[in-house]
């Protein structure tokens, strides 16, 4: 009894994607839904099977064998519907499906690469991508995607009915777009996943252990990027090269209490090695071709982060002046005036920041108090006390007021 | 925001006198100036740094040797800001490391076409 109850949710968490993308292949997309609740329907039928007559030998090929029937039964009662009704309505009849549904290795590693583009399709609004993404992509369930977001069951039901609607209006086939179109499709497909990373990185989210499996999920859906020659582009091992060195620094992030651990107190003995190793391996292989991306230069920056070498900061200044260059975004324009402060010292980088003209940003009147902490207390109080004003997070406000208490004892 | 295009020259002082160090250094420079720009989002376009092989032509197939022959200040580079006056410009350009070698940036304002010609 207690097996299956530890057993569903992990096979629900890695065959649920699968299932769903082979099968919305077979249906076509406009019938997702249907996938899902297929999938959904083997699992409940596993659940209440399972407790009574005990888990089988292959529960996977069980659970395949279920949603195989089930989708196969689906596609002869519709295709009995399209033969018997339809073409009596319509003279040009041919049957829309194929009634096989390949659960091979290959097909599913295919089908999941082929749903990934389709979802992250530019027709597809981000927001509407990531939640997708999760749920048909990750397959996390509703709660999770609830927590992740810090809003409700509700909330995220609607948010998915509504990017669902998307995918069918926009009639996306599931499938890689052609070589031709693949450096342009693939951009969308890496920002989701690059806002799939950041979501378990930088969420608000108290759950490390969610954090850490959309993190662990951002990876495994790159990966399938990797697996395929042709996707396995610069960019794409840039991007893997970020995420590992990133994640390397988890456990030395987050506090017992899920709080942030600031780079600067961060025990370094806790940077996981090996992942660290496999960025370096990544960063190599998208260092090949002449082709340099926005990833290439973060996942520079998260490389230096991982050293200890005495030149990091100067490194890392000079690639946020690159990345800058390439493209302008607030959050490495205030990284690089902090960057600028470990190098040339607080006096340059608060000139420098005060230029910068984002006051409504409470990130930005962080920045100015931590560069006025121990220059100008009484300015970096007034910063403090404005990013306070200007954040409605409560992790963040927490976070804030620990420094400006840290300025009374200095 | 309007662009100006920043027009950069040296003194006629030759490059290669510098030693690797003071080379590495005024690379720098340049990089946490033009940083400095693009952090504030007033970078449009980082532009070129120019080699010095070219020449200079002119009416009846004449060519002058090398892109310097009449002029004493090389050009050495171009790249285009945004600002929203010549003042504003001015006070961007004023970083520019070009400044402290005897070199000079010009700045322009950039006329800027309607090429809209289905109306």
């Amino acid at each position: 009894m207690q097996k299956e109850k530890e057993l569903i949710p992990q096979l629900y968490r890695a065959e649920f994607r699968k299932l769903v993308s082979v099968l919305s292949r077979s249906f076509g997309l406009e019938h997702i839904e249907l996938a899902e609740d297929i999938v959904s329907e083997a699992f409940l039928t596993a659940a209440e099977t399972w407790g009574i007559k005990g888990v089988p030998n292959n529960p996977v090929a069980w659970l395949y064998t279920v949603a195989k029937n089930s989708a196969k039964d689906q596609l002869k009662r519709h295709n009995l519907f399209e033969s018997k009704i339809t073409t009596h309505l319509q003279q040009d009849h041919t049957p829309a499906y194929e009634t096989e549904i390949d659960l091979s290795t290959q097909n599913i590693r295919d089908s999941q690469l082929q749903m990934m583009f389709a979802i992250c399709h530019p027709a597809i609004p981000p927001e509407a991508q990531i939640g997708l993404s999760l749920r048909i992509l990750c397959g996390f369930s509703i709660d999770e995607i609830a927590d992740a977001f810090l809003t409700n069951k509700e909330n995220i039901n609607k948010r998915l009915f509504r990017a669902r609607q998307k995918l069918k209006e926009a009639h996306i086939a599931i499938e890689v777009p052609p070589v031709t179109e693949i450096n342009k499709r693939i951009e969308a497909v890496l920002t989701t996943v690059y806002l799939l990373f950041n979501e378990g990185y930088y969420s608000q989210s108290h759950n490390t252990i969610l954090r850490r499996d959309l993190c662990l999920e951002a990876m495994r859906l790159n990966y399938l990027l990797l697996e395929n020659t042709a996707t396995d582009t610069p960019a794409v091992n840039a991007l893997m090269a970020l995420m590992c060195f990133h994640s390397s620094r988890f456990d030395s992030r987050l506090d017992e209490h899920g709080e942030v651990v600031l780079y600067d107190d961060q025990d370094s003995s806790l940077w996981n090695q090996e992942l660290i190793a496999k960025g370096n391996y990544y960063l190599n292989k998208a260092a090949q071709g002449n082709e340099v991306t926005t990833y290439h230069f973060e996942a520079a920056i998260a490389y230096w982060h991982t050293t200890k070498a005495a030149e990091k900061w100067e490194h890392i200044l000079q690639t946020y002046n690159k990345l800058l260059q390439l493209r302008y975004s607030p959050i490495a324009a205030l990284n690089r005036t902090y960057a600028l402060y470990k190098v040339y010292g607080k006096a340059i980088a608060i000139t420098e920041a005060e230029k910068l003209n984002l006051e409504s940003s409470h990130l930005y009147h962080c920045l100015l108090g931590n560069l006025y902490t121990g220059e100008d207390n009484q300015k970096a109080l007034e910063h403090f006390s404005t990013a306070i004003s200007l954040t409605k997070s409560s992790v963040d406000k927490k976070a804030i007021r620990k420094q400006m208490i840290k300025i009374g004892q200095l | 925001m309007k662009d100006f295009v920043l027009l950069f020259r040296n003194a006629g002082e030759p490059m290669n006198t510098l030693s690797p160090q003071q080379m590495q250094n005024l690379m720098t420079d340049w990089q946490n100036w033009m940083g400095g720009i693009a952090a504030q989002d007033k970078l449009s376009n980082s532009g070129y740094r120019l080699s010095t092989e070219g020449n200079t032509l002119k009416a009846n197939n004449v060519t002058t040797d090398g892109p310097f022959a009449e002029i004493k200040e090389i050009l050495t580079g171009v790249a285009i800001i945004k600002a929203e006056t010549l003042e504003e410009a001015n006070e961007l350009a004023k970083g520019c490391p070009i400044l402290k070698v005897g070199g000079s940036v010009e700045v322009r304002g950039v006329i800027v076409m309607n090429m809209d010609y289905n109306k």
